[in-house]
């Protein structure tokens, strides 16, 4: 089984091919042009992480609100259950670039982090 | 009146490069003028990742980009004006500028860099028919409304064009919990990248409408709808395709416009695609010691290329302070056969630097190639898999190369398919 | 509430007959059931000061909009609101519309208006470079002026207000009932009695008077679809220039705006709804082929926006202006679409008038202030008023809408004005703050944010133009 992919890693965006066997094993990558592509397509095709981007609340700052990522790739299916977890969290100011907004965030493995001071 | 060696006006991504390229040239005086309340520029509102890939290896959101560059200039001693509008830069390069606590200033500066980005074009330029209710907004004034403000400006969301903005807030509010109905794209193609495609509307079954397009808004008050319909070739909306679509808000993608009414106002003449000045290799206009870079000068889809740009602009500022500009030959730039503009629009052939051209194509191709051509010689022939509107290119020409060329020769580029 | 007199509908003809009327010693009511001043025909209409040419001997129209050409230099001194004289220009494309320039010239003659004068095709572009191919001829008229028609309106609500004129907003009248000599009128704000009422609703004059019996005025709403484009374009022509006019109206014209921008309009359609002002394709489309007739060269790629707005025709073809049938303390002034807004100060001083006759005459209000206190306008100031501005008070220092540059101060006196701003449009109208190319891409957030602060809400509280027209719902988190 083919399957064709558009690659995320970066901009660029390159057209790519995963071949798998029956097993749903990837026999074959082509059309990437580096090596962060060949992994993101054998990701993709087996269990496909994004990147989780949001804000989260913030008392006593310059803003309500402070944008926050996942500091690693989720689980694409995790990504509205992080968003609840998330939803929920008021922080108070001071907030610095790194900090841990929510630790192992759904048993996932992963922190969110704040992305701006505030 | 205030003197400085550098003024830059601007303190996003572009202004805060070339400052720091120019104080990395040994420029003693720097100032920094920048609108809003804090440095960083519209990165402070895209808090998606992807920046940065490029030029840091690594990939962040528009906050943590900026964040570096701030803590850099933190760390030395450019000034920074914040929550300061610069009014008038005169033909003496004064730059006139109010702000709360220093009141009118006029600063007297050797040399400018423009780097005041650009703005969203507003509705109005489309002339879309119907009523002019609330929920109507460009793509990056939700985005501010959402990031920074921490308000939901609409429920049910139709996006008029499928540029990055667009595609990066369709995502953004289906994660704050809206509906995103539809993006609609009046060209055959997107304009955005094929990753924010995938990741911003496939991931979460947002359809994506090409050669399609908004023709009349419904509600008096809020939004209540919108009608969409399918164009032809010629981008008019046909007949019998109408199909309405019950909405709160409509959200514009529908293009960038370099923010020049300073550099109009000094005199700077514009290149009439790029809607940015005319500049050579070191990002020069021609008005001597006025420099452009970022999206002032070109709309960028990658900072990391504004911050290239800007630091080649920081560097030039500095050699005009100096007084180590180049005398020179200047050779035009042109590009032909699908590619709409170059930047820079002209070189110093005596520079004795490699140069790289940047240029966007007029629409998609595949398995073409990039040629460079001067005085009926090809420079230059580059096979590419894909080339995109969406997607800047670019390429080197080397020192030899331009050593052989004269005043007033033309630079070609173009595509072959 | 109780007043002396209510005068119903804040547009211009509303404001200026509020404002003369409290020249007298009169407890004033201003009733408008949208949340600004402004909100109908007059926030969208040509912004002419015509000479007074077109309008039939004899009519309400012509003897009006003479008097009205007289009175606004004045009025617009008083008020400090922009009054350009530019002079207008008629064309004509073919032999036949030279013969009806004729005819317009002899009319205007006739009607009083100085200085009429048919140019050929030489002296036409001598005056206008850009004017289109095809014109051969033109009638000029050096009186025809260009206002701001909704800064009119402003800032004769603002003086109104000052000389102790009640502004209620957000007052829609539902029913009126006689009451002794005078009324008792039925709002959205509760009952308000008055001894006089004045019927100044636009497109709606024809169901306000019906409130009392009154069943004379039909109105027949006529929209008209316009193009503002860019200041770019603004210097295009420099006179009004008009085409021959026909049944419908003086027809599409192109004209700076005493802002600078260029207004391209308006088509004329007769439609049901008074308050449907949504704009066609096919009318733009209309203003666009037939501007681009008289004036070459323009650039609808900078058009910023477009918008429509209704006139309240009568199928006699002239204003009504005077007490009505059924009751002589009820003043119908209905039917005012063109030359209205040129005629505006003309029937304020005439329904004064009328009701002094009509109530014996009135005590005079020796405290009446005509002058409006001129507003601060940053961006048209030299760079040492600037200075001394700033210096002064900081809020002038920070620019909040960079296409218009207007700053932070002039959009808290927007606020806080006697007439203030209650929304954001309400902002953009008295400052221009949104009003330039970006359309309030920039600065609408933040003239939300201070709406907000100055009228103690939330964010998601301030709307647009009122109503449901809210900005955003929510917060996110």
């Amino acid at each position: 089984m083919k399957r064709n992919l558009v690659c995320i890693a970066c901009p660029i965006g390159c057209p790519i091919e995963v071949e798998l066997n029956d097993a749903g094993e990837v026999v074959g990558v082509t059309g990437n042009t580096c090596p962060r592509g060949e992994a993101y397509a054998r990701t993709e095709v087996t269990h496909p992480v994004r990147s989780l981007t949001t804000s989260v609340k913030v008392e006593g700052g310059v803003h309500p609100v402070v944008p926050v990522k996942t500091a690693a790739p989720i689980p694409k299916e995790k990504m509205f259950d992080c968003m609840q977890v998330i939803n929920a969290v008021t922080l108070q100011a001071p907030v610095a670039i790194g900090d841990v907004v929510v630790k192992d965030i759904c048993g996932l493995g992963v922190d969110v982090v704040a992305t701006n001071n505030d | 009146m205030l003197q400085y060696d550098l003024v830059v006006v601007g303190g996003g991504p572009a202004g805060m490069a070339a400052a720091l390229q120019a104080k990395e040239e040994g420029v003693a005086k720097i100032v920094i003028l920048e609108r809003a309340e804090s440095l960083g520029g519209i990165l402070e509102q895209c808090i998606h990742t992807g920046f940065g890939l490029h030029y840091f290896g690594e990939e962040l959101s528009g906050p943590e980009y900026a964040g570096r560059f701030i803590r850099e200039v933190q760390q030395t001693d450019i000034d920074v004006m914040c929550d300061t509008m610069v009014l008038d830069i005169s033909d003496a390069n004064v730059v006139t500028a109010v702000n709360k606590t220093q009141g009118l200033m006029q600063i007297r500066a050797t040399a400018v860099v423009l780097a005041m980005g650009c703005r969203e074009r507003p509705r109005g330029a489309l002339s879309i028919a119907g009523t002019r209710p609330s929920g109507i907004m460009t793509a990056g004034t939700a985005q501010k409304y959402v990031n920074i403000d921490g308000y939901m400006p609409g429920k049910k969301v139709v996006i008029l064009g499928s540029g990055d903005i667009g595609l990066i807030m369709a995502r953004r509010m289906t994660l704050e919990g809206a509906e995103v109905k539809v993006v609609c794209e009046l060209m055959p193609y997107s304009s955005g990248l094929q990753r924010n495609i995938v990741q911003c509307l496939e991931d979460f079954n947002i359809p994506l409408r090409l050669s399609c397009t908004v023709v009349e808004t419904h509600g008096k008050e809020r939004l209540e709808g919108v009608t969409i319909a399918d164009v032809d070739e010629r981008l008019q909306p046909i007949p019998g395709t109408e199909q309405y679509i019950p909405c709160d808000t409509l959200m514009l993608s529908v293009g960038l416009i370099p923010e020049n009414e300073l550099s109009k106002g000094v005199g700077v003449p514009l290149d009439n695609v790029t809607k940015g000045p005319v500049v050579d290799e070191y990002r020069e206009t021609l008005h001597p010691g006025i420099f452009a870079c970022g999206n002032v000068l070109q709309v960028h889809d990658l900072v990391d290329y504004v911050t290239e740009e800007s630091k080649i602009a920081g560097k030039g500022a500095a050699n005009y302070i100096f007084g180590k500009k180049k005398g020179g030959a200047y050779a035009a730039t042109k590009g032909v056969n699908g590619v709409r503009y170059i930047v820079p629009q002209r070189v110093n052939v005596r520079g004795g630097e490699k140069v790289k051209l940047y240029f966007r194509v007029g629409q998609v191709y595949r398995n073409a190639k990039v040629t460079v051509t001067c005085n009926g010689q090809t420079l230059l022939s580059r096979k590419r898999p894909k080339l995109a509107p969406g997607e800047m290119e670019n390429v080197t020409l080397t020192e030899e190369q331009l050593a052989a060329m004269n005043e007033g020769d033309e630079i070609v580029v173009g595509i072959e398919e | 509430m109780k007043f002396d007199v209510a005068v119903i509908g804040a547009g211009v003809c509303g404001a200026l007959i509020t404002r003369e009327l409290t020249k007298y010693d009169l407890r004033v009511a201003l009733l408008e059931r949208a949340n600004d001043c402004a909100m109908g025909t007059t926030k969208a209409n040509s912004a002419i000061v015509h000479a007074g040419f077109d309008a039939l001997p004899g009519t309400l129209k012509a003897r009006y909009n003479m008097r009205g050409v007289e009175l606004m230099p004045a009025v617009c001194a008083d008020l400090h609101v922009p009054y350009k004289n530019n002079g207008a220009l008629v064309l004509a494309f073919s032999e036949e519309e030279i013969s009806s320039l004729g005819a317009l010239l002899a009319r205007g003659e006739q009607n009083g208006v100085p200085g009429l004068e048919i140019l050929n095709r030489d002296e036409l572009v001598a005056k206008e470079p850009h004017i289109g191919e095809t014109a051969v001829a033109a009638l000029y008229a050096p009186t025809s002026a260009i206002v701001c028609p909704y800064e009119l309106t402003i800032a004769a609500v603002e003086n109104a207000v000052a000389n102790g004129a009640e502004f209620l907003r957000n007052c829609e009248v539902t029913a009126i009932a006689p009451d002794g000599d005078g009324f008792t009128l039925t709002t959205s704000r509760g009952l308000i009695e008055a001894a006089y009422v004045v019927n100044a609703a636009g497109v709606h004059a024809g169901e306000v008077a019906a409130m009392i019996g009154d069943d004379s005025i039909t109105v027949i709403n006529r929209r008209g679809e316009y193009y503002l484009l860019d200041k770019s374009q603004g210097a295009l022509v420099s006179h009004t220039v008009f085409q021959c006019p026909t049944v419908m109206g003086k027809g599409v014209l192109v004209s700076p705006t005493v802002d600078g921008n260029l207004i391209v309009g308006p088509t004329a359609d007769d439609i049901p709804d008074g308050d449907d002002v949504a704009t066609t394709a096919e009318g733009l489309a209309t203003v666009v082929s037939k501007a681009t007739k008289s004036v070459a060269g323009l650039n609808m790629r900078e058009a910023i926006t477009s918008f429509a707005g209704n006139r309240a025709h009568l199928a006699s073809d002239d204003f009504i202006i005077g007490p009505s049938a059924v009751n002589h303390h009820f003043i119908n002034v209905a039917g005012i679409e063109s030359p209205g807004l040129s005629a505006s100060p003309a029937i304020a001083e005439g329904v004064a008038a009328i009701l002094q006759r009509v109530g014996g005459g009135f005590a005079e209000n020796a405290a009446f202030d005509p002058v409006r206190p001129e507003p601060v306008r940053f961006r048209n100031m030299s760079t040492e008023e600037r200075a001394a501005l700033v210096a002064k008070d900081p809020a002038y220092g920070r620019i909040v809408c960079r296409c218009e540059t207007v700053t932070e101060g002039e959009i808290l006196d927007a606020i806080r004005g006697p007439a203030g701003a209650r929304d954001v449009d309400g902002v953009k109208r008295r400052t221009r703050a949104g009003m330039g190319r970006c359309q309030g891409g920039f600065c609408g957030s933040k003239v939300v944010e201070l709406l907000a602060r100055e009228l103690g809400v939330e964010m998601n509280e301030i709307t647009k133009f009122g109503g449901g027209s809210n900005i955003m719902f929510d917060r996110t988190k």
